[in-house]
């Protein structure tokens, strides 16, 4: 028992080999490979069209790579992610994992007040106490700035930095094991951004999210990753702890998006 | 008299064939929704063409045929499904629930308890439970595969977060046998207990919708809730005007111009079967038939 507990600690979060997928003859992502360890927040940037969202989406099984290899670290030992079942990949999506869209429309229920919105994933792994769900969810709207009293407005009636706090809040609520962003500040007003990123900061810390971002923002990676991995043409160009790829890019086209030269 | 001009309950044979491998499908895997090819009938979808369809399919010529829209045997929809069968399969038709063998419904179940061997037909407008929450169709289907019912209690929470309780009082969400989440079609909440351990046979056909599903006799049926706001089966509170009964489920209706009100059974077999025993409500008078007998 020891010896195994002890290999697990030992173990990555995410494990991910060689993983490609191509949309026809074009290049989705490839051959991307790393490791994510727990409490740890890794970057992902690059130029539009670079395949974040190809990796994200393949990462978190909303899309079927071509070939590759992703092992996630579950409490029960690890696990080929591409070979589960879709009743276990879903039930790994609403429990261990989380995701949060750039859009908030497409991970929120538009038609749900923010307690519906936030206690859904309670509901979903079994809560059948009304007066804890909503306990649960107000605690959470006041984690995420969203004052307690608009727990039963729906979000069509929030701002749009409002909508991505609830969208947070709604994942983490079930304190998941992975996360999964993409460019969760992605069309928002600066200052809208720095408060949310604010936010993210804390809320990372506090809890020790395990997180996989993906940013044309380099400003946010700064602030929030622990790695980085710099993505051209579907492929890793450079990986490294964050400060030192953003202080030291070794790679051409690194040094292209940190100079700003590179409108990414 | 039996028009010549049809099949027997008017479906061709195949038709009923087709519809009766669904019910037993649908019987062997209760509360699933069982899609099935509906024909176009000669009613329009809102007057309950899938029940009809189901009603054709297990009618014989010896069955006894009871129609109610609900509650009632005399209102224009029951009347006109009643005539379409006497007409097109000659069967006997009946008003008293204990005397019928097949029994076509409309958002009720009859007061008096079901016994083995009837048949309890339901009309069905929206047979999906998760639709409100969940228009895709591909996504429901795949909810019901993987048992994915959190949406479910979402609905519930919003009816509590909003009304301080849960305020849906027709086609209250079910679960059967453990497993399949259901839609009861639009029967009042107070019925919900009736479905379950039925000793009837019970089919809920949807028309437009295409679909089937089916509670075998005894099948156990549970209403969703949550663990601090149980579910409860609620009526008007008082007793009815006419027969005196305080346990049937009540329709208030207004009966002058001062706006004066009574609330009668909305069971109008389960009524008059009453009153005719020498029952007397608050308004009622002691039934003829009752006095003869
Ligand atoms: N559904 C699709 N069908 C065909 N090609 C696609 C599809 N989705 C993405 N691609 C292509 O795959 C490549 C990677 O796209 P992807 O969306 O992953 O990039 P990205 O880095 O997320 O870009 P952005 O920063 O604009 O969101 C691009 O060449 C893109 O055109
Ligand atoms: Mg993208
Ligand atoms: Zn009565």
């Amino acid at each position: 028992m020891t010896l195994i507990s002890t290999i697990a600690a030992d173990r990555p979060l995410l494990h991910v080999d060689n993983l490609t997928k191509s949309y026809g003859g074009r290049v989705g992502c490839a051959d991307v490979g790393f490791d994510l360890w727990p409490g740890e927040v890794l970057g992902i940037v690059g130029e539009s069209g670079s395949g974040k969202s190809t990796l994200l989406s393949c990462l978190a099984g909303h899309m079927a790579p071509d070939q590759g290899t992703v092992v996630f670290e579950t409490a029960s030992g690890p696990r080929d992610v591409l070979s589960l079942s879709e009743p276990e990949r879903r039930r790994l999506a609403r429990t261990d994992w989380a995701y949060v869209h750039q859009n908030p429309r497409d991970g929120l229920r538009m038609g749900v007040s923010a307690g519906g919105n936030v206690g859904e994933r309670l509901m979903a792994v079994g809560a059948r106490h009304y007066g804890q769900i909503r306990e649960k969810a107000s605690d959470w709207l006041g984690r995420v700035e969203i004052d307690t009293g608009r727990i039963d407005d729906r979000p069509s009636a929030f701002s749009g930095g409002m909508q991505q706090r609830l969208q947070i809040a709604r994942n983490l609520v079930t304190g998941p094991r992975l996360v999964f962003m993409d460019e969760p500040t992605g069309g928002l007003d600066v200052s809208v951004q720095a408060r949310l990123l604010d936010l993210l900061r804390g809320l990372v810390r506090q809890m020790g999210l395990s997180v996989i971002i993906v940013t044309h923002d380099l400003a946010v990676v700064r602030l929030l990753a622990d790695r980085l991995m710099v993505m051209k043409s579907g492929r890793v160009v450079e990986q490294g702890l964050t400060d030192q790829v953003l202080d030291d890019p070794q790679h051409a086209y690194t040094q292209l998006l940190v100079s700003s030269v590179l409108q990414v | 008299m039996t028009d010549q001009a049809y099949n027997f309950a008017y479906l061709d044979e195949q038709t009923k064939r087709m519809i009766r491998r669904a019910l037993l499908k649908a019987v062997a895997i209760p509360g699933y929704q069982v899609p099935f090819a509906s024909r176009e009938m000669p009613m329009p979808y809102g007057w309950g063409t899938g029940g009809v369809q189901v009603t054709a399919a297990c009618l014989t010529p010896d069955d006894v045929l009871k129609v109610i829209d609900q509650g009632a045997d005399d209102t224009t929809n029951a009347v006109s499904i009643r005539k379409f069968f006497q007409r097109t399969a000659g069967v006997e038709v009946t008003q008293s629930t204990a005397l019928a063998s097949v029994i076509q419904t409309r958002h009720r179940i009859p007061e008096t308890a079901l016994s083995a061997g009837q048949i309890l037909v339901y009309q069905v407008p929206i047979p999906e439970p998760l639709r409100f929450l969940e228009p895709r169709e591909t996504e429901t289907r795949k909810m019901h595969e993987l048992e994915e019912y959190g949406l479910m209690h979402v609905k519930l929470y919003e009816d509590i977060a909003r009304h301080g309780q849960i305020a849906t009082s027709y086609a209250y969400p079910v679960k059967v046998e453990g497993r399949y989440v259901m839609d009861p079609s639009p029967i009042p909440k107070f019925d919900n207990p009736k479905l379950s351990g039925s000793a009837a046979l019970q089919l809920f056909g949807a028309g437009r919708e295409q679909r089937i599903y089916a509670l075998p006799p005894f099948t156990d049926v549970v209403s969703l809730d949550f663990d601090d706001h149980p579910f409860t089966p609620t009526k008007a509170n008082h007793d009815c005007d006419l027969c005196g009964a305080s346990a049937s489920y009540l329709d208030e209706v207004i009966i002058d111009d001062q706006g004066s009100r009574m609330f009668v059974c909305s069971d109008t077999d389960f009524c008059e079967t009453r009153r005719e025993m020498g029952h007397v409500g608050r308004l009622g008078t002691p039934s003829n038939k009752g006095a003869q007998a």
